[in-house]
């Protein structure tokens, strides 16, 4: 294989790996931004919750791995109902400032209680046997973690699309993104269905979140290191859309790939420049709809 | 004579007879100003330091005969150099402080030195690594390392020593990372190598996802790659990258800075980095006698789960200083003299023999060469070689990096 | 001269300006209370000379959090990219005398507030045509690319370790920068009470009724003919230099600067102040920036590892209890008393 050939595979595959990361850790706050217009800075927090409770699940209940996902996720779902219902219910009908203003103050709050239960430093979620190998594909070494990943996200993606489009709920959803005043009269009950959509989308955050440890790293202030990241995503795909938001995170993870591998003195300027791009001619998103 | 006169003579001989005769019957309080990053994303390595100055204090406290020592602790929290100035001027004018300590970050040490400079009050460097700070202040002593007295002996050694005969540098893409760069291709170059390629790895703001920099390194197909990231959080992510990368079995020997093997989080590494090679300054696993009874007190006080790492040995090597001076001044701190009392000092610290450069300031120490291994179980670090007492070579060699 | 009748002011055009400039003069009018908060400020250095280190840089987030006021509460526009300007104008006053060794003050902060109204004159008549997320993640960007810059440039801006070598001369050739710091808070002082007098004189001026008419009818007011977007690339201007006044503030009195300044941080941070103390009214920025760093500091020394417990408890309750802001009691209680003694 010819090294820019090989140079390109990595890139591809690499960069898929990453974007399915954001997709899983943003897709949740595009729906839920989308359908409830709060502009929830706290989704990062949530995210950073998931590897906590992954990290105490395996490391200190001696639990496997993939128990602890889904665990991870299940608290941080039942943890963010009560959340919504006392807090987010609150502002949903408030100017944009003060959701950000609140959410900005939920954040430190859970970051402050982290640090007071966990400590500043970093920990880690040690990872199975069968996901520390490699799977040879073409000629060429790749990840299975990584690839892990990659079929996490994809498998979510086709999930999600197919939820909002096949089911009850999703229809409830897509009417209440559209028009809530609307989606009220005809008799959905939107408050739960608020609150089971937001639970849900924490739920892949805490999911995300607990992936993400063993790429990245975790530390409380996980909870805001990524959060202009998920913010560009989900801007760039557009609020609401599961498609927009993953075709986002492919392009991200793409060009934030390419770039680091080819022009790695550039630094976060790439995606920045492409978010700008996007928005300047789609401001309501690639998917969005203005 | 007036009245008034008369009084004036009079007060002014009282206060002449209170200053002669009080200092020499009064035990001193020396008060040391700390400033150090407690929150934010430097949180965890300013509470170990803090840790290391009460350990410290706590063990010779008694030294202190009937003077004492009391700590005005700060949070610089982000290292912008405005919150930690402001803090050093607050701790100088309300506070009266004696001795300013801490700093972990080069800005905080940059933006402070001028009130030291003006308020004359020794500083302590804790951290704070770029080669110049020490040219900054007359008062500006350094406890801690420079970039260089680490890296560019690394560089020298890994051509001579370990064999890399192509090199690749990967670092995190700010001040100190451009630091050790430039330190390593130096060294590297001194020694006869070229270097093959330099990596910008990413800002200090979030840990990256280590893989696209790793992956153009082992595309390139170096004998050695030299890496440096902020000790702490970066440091596992990294390991698992070049575990997933398969870089060790394509030949590709890991070597950095001691930052990458920071006891803290050599844990979290896992059997990923067994074999790396680093350069640093102080590991937990050293074999002395000093060391293992700095360590047991540690473990002591601060339980098991957490050796100390080479922050811990900084912050405790600053409080001997400070020990040190106001032993010498007999708790009359003036800054010339404590400045004085440490040019030329002599001290045995956990990390081997350590002296105060008399014209520089800065500090002269060993040099060590470890290797991660597996020991009982877990990771250890094993010391290879020792280069022993090595000054900044930045300064001596009047790099452009030190020429500010 | 006494009011014009409404009807008769109706019914004739002229006499309905003379309305409008009566209606504009009443708002102007600075009550001696106005003058309170700055006799406060002007008396630390005298009875609290040692908090002048401090005082210093809550007079600069003051200064920074009205910039921000003047578009977000007066204007509409949510944005968390006002760092930017903040940043410019820190390095263009760093720079003036780091590198190019103009080292007089005044001057200095001029150059700094210009750069960085024209960048915000540039940037604004681009950005202004957005509203809600996309403005959002456009202003983040734009400021994340410019911090992502003066890390990749540091041998011109000293980057994360930062600008070395600025050495500011006396202020007016005769004050010198004390160990205190109480020249460098007088002068803050001065030119954070200059600005904040232009700026409420700006927004009682017709200029500002429109900006008002904007934030609360957009379309409207293009209807009856207003310039929407040169109305607000003008505020935005204005509020960009202002920004860009109070970095170089920032980058004088503390002769040195990294770029933090340029940081995500440093935009969330203020937007946090401001509206914690109430937007729309200039003493919330004034309110908000005070209370934020006391807390910060007061509670940092209390315990420095979690003050983040108590800024962001007093986050959630300002949203919670008091949606107005802090200054917004202080409003509700005023008007409570008003009614009560009618």
């Amino acid at each position: 294989m010819s090294p820019s050939l090989h140079a390109a595979l990595s890139i591809l595959f690499d960069g898929l790996g990453y974007a399915m990361i954001l997709f899983t850790m943003s897709v949740g706050l595009s729906v839920t931004m989308g359908l409830m217009g709060v502009v929830n800075l706290a989704h990062g927090a949530f995210a950073m919750l998931g590897g906590y409770v992954a990290m105490v699940v395996t490391t200190r209940l001696g639990l496997p791995f993939l128990p602890a996902l889904a665990l991870a996720s299940l608290t941080v779902l039942a943890a963010s109902v009560p959340v919504e219902r006392t807090l987010y219910q609150r502002i949903y009908r408030r100017p944009e400032l003060q959701q950000m203003l609140l959410t900005i103050g939920l954040t430190m709050i859970l970051m402050a209680l982290t640090t007071f239960a966990f400590g500043p430093a970093p920990v880690s979620l040690p990872l199975p046997d069968f996901l520390n190998g490699q799977i040879i594909l073409a000629g060429r070494g790749f990840p299975v973690y990584r690839a892990f990943i990659v079929l996490i996200g994809v498998t979510l993606f086709i999930v999600l699309r197919l939820g909002l489009e096949r089911t009850m709920l999703g229809a409830k959803i897509r009417a209440a993104v559209d028009n809530p005043a609307m989606a009220e009269a005809a008799g959905i009950d939107t408050r739960w269905l608020f609150t089971l959509t937001f639970a849900l989308g924490t739920a892949l955050a805490a999911l995300g979140g607990a992936l993400a440890v063993n790429v990245v790293g975790l530390t409380p202030r996980f909870a805001l290191e990524y959060l202009v990241v998920l913010l560009a995503v989900i801007s760039m795909g557009g609020l609401g859309t599961v498609t927009g938001t993953f075709v986002a995170s492919l392009v991200i993870g793409t060009i934030e790939n390419a770039g680091r591998y080819l022009f790695p003195a550039g630094g976060a300027f790439f995606i920045y420049a492409a978010v700008v791009l996007v928005l300047l001619y789609r401001p309501a998103g690639l998917y969005g709809r203005s | 004579m007036s009245i008034i006169r008369y009084s004036c003579l009079l007060a002014a001989g009282l206060g002449l007879a209170v200053a002669v005769c009080l200092p020499a019957a009064r035990a001193e309080t020396v008060k040391v100003g700390v400033v150090l990053p407690l929150s934010g994303g430097a949180a965890d390595v300013g509470q170990t330091e803090v840790r290391a100055l009460k350990l410290y204090y706590k063990q010779h406290k008694a030294e202190l005969g009937d003077n004492d020592i009391v700590l005005i602790e700060r949070d610089s929290k982000e290292p912008s150099g405005a919150t930690a100035m402001t803090l050093t001027r607050e701790l100088v004018v309300q506070d009266k402080v004696d001795l300013l300590l801490g700093y972990q970050f080069s800005p905080d040490a940059i933006a402070s030195a001028k009130v030291a400079t003006q308020a004359k009050k020794p500083m302590i460097l804790v951290n704070a690594q770029s080669s110049y700070l020490t040219t900054l202040s007359p008062y500006i002593v350094r406890l801690s390392t420079t970039i260089w007295q680490i890296s560019y002996p690394a560089g020298r050694y890994a051509y001579e020593k370990l064999g890399c005969k192509s090199l690749i540098v990967g670092y995190s893409d700010f001040a100190p990372g451009r630091d050790v760069l430039a330190a390593v291709k130096a060294g590297y170059e001194k020694a006869g190598g070229n270097l093959m390629d330099a990596v910008p790895m990413g800002g200090p703001a979030q840990v990256p996802d280590y893989t696209p920099f790793l992956q153009r390194i082992a595309n390139e197909h170096p004998k050695c790659m030299f890496v440096f990231t902020p000790a702490g959080n970066f440091n596992p992510p990294l390991a698992r990258t070049y575990s997933d990368l398969r870089m060790k079995q394509s030949g590709i020997r890991f070597l950095g800075t001691g930052d990458v093997s920071d006891d803290t989080t050599l844990q979290q590494l896992g059997d990923n980095a067994v074999g790396w090679i680093t350069v640093g300054h102080y590991t937990a696993d050293l074999d002395t006698p000093a060391n293992q009874q700095f360590v047991a007190a540690w473990r002591k006080e601060y339980g098991n789960d957490v050796p100390p790492d080479f922050f811990a040995v900084q912050a405790y090597d600053a409080m001997a200083a400070v020990f040190h001076i106001v032993k010498t001044l007999n708790g009359h701190i003036d800054a010339d003299k404590a400045i004085a009392s440490l040019r030329g000092w002599r001290h045995d610290s956990p990390r081997g023999p350590i002296m105060i450069d008399p014209e520089t300031r800065d500090i002269v120490q060993n040099i060590y060469v470890q290797e991660i291994v597996k020991r009982d179980g877990k990771l250890a670090i094993k010391i290879l070689d020792t280069i022993p007492a090595v000054k900044d070579p930045c300064k001596a060699l009047k790099a452009p990096a030190c020429a500010k | 001269m006494a009011d014009p009748d409404p009807l008769e002011a109706a019914a004739d055009p002229e006499a309905l300006g003379r309305a409008a400039q009566a209606f504009v003069r009443a708002r102007d009018d600075l009550r001696p209370a106005d003058a309170i908060p700055w006799l406060l400020a002007l008396a630390v250095p005298f009875l609290l000379s040692q908090e002048c280190a401090f005082g210093t840089q809550i007079l600069i987030m003051v200064l920074f959090a009205l910039s921000l006021d003047f578009i977000l509460g007066y204007a509409g526009i949510v944005t968390l990219g006002q760092a930017a300007y903040f940043g410019l104008g820190a390095y263009t006053a760093g720079l003036l005398s780091a590198r190019l060794g103009w080292n007089e003050p005044i001057s200095g902060l001029l150059a700094a507030g210009l750069v960085a109204a024209a960048a915000g004159a540039v940037s604004g008549w681009i950005l202004l045509r957005y509203r809600h997320l996309a403005l959002l993640m456009l202003t983040i960007a734009i400021s994340t690319i410019l911090y992502e810059l003066a890390n990749t440039w540091s041998w011109l801006t000293g980057g994360f370790d930062g600008l070395m070598g600025i050495s500011i001369s006396p202020l007016l050739g005769v004050f010198d920068w004390d160990l205190e710091g109480r020249t460098s808070y007088l002068y803050a002082l001065v030119v954070s009470m200059l600005c904040f007098l232009a700026l409420r004189r700006i927004t009682v001026s017709p200029f500002g009724q429109t900006l008002h008419g904007i934030r609360e009818n957009t379309a409207r007011m293009r209807a009856i003919g207003v310039p929407v977007l040169g109305r607000l690339t003008l505020a935005y201007t204005i509020s960009a230099g202002i920004a860009g006044i109070g970095g170089g503030l920032l980058a004088q009195a503390n002769s040195f600067i990294t770029m933090q300044v340029l940081s995500f941080d440093t935009s969330a941070a203020v937007l946090t102040m401001l509206v914690l103390g109430g937007t729309g009214r200039l003493y919330g920025a004034m309110v908000g920036a005070v209370v934020y760093m006391l807390a910060a500091d007061r509670l940092a020394r209390l315990s420095p590892e979690y003050w983040e417990l108590g800024v962001g408890l007093l986050l959630v309750f300002v949203v919670l209890v008091c949606p107005d802001g802090l200054f917004g009691v202080v409003d509700r209680l005023r008007r409570r008393g008003w009614r009560w003694r009618q």
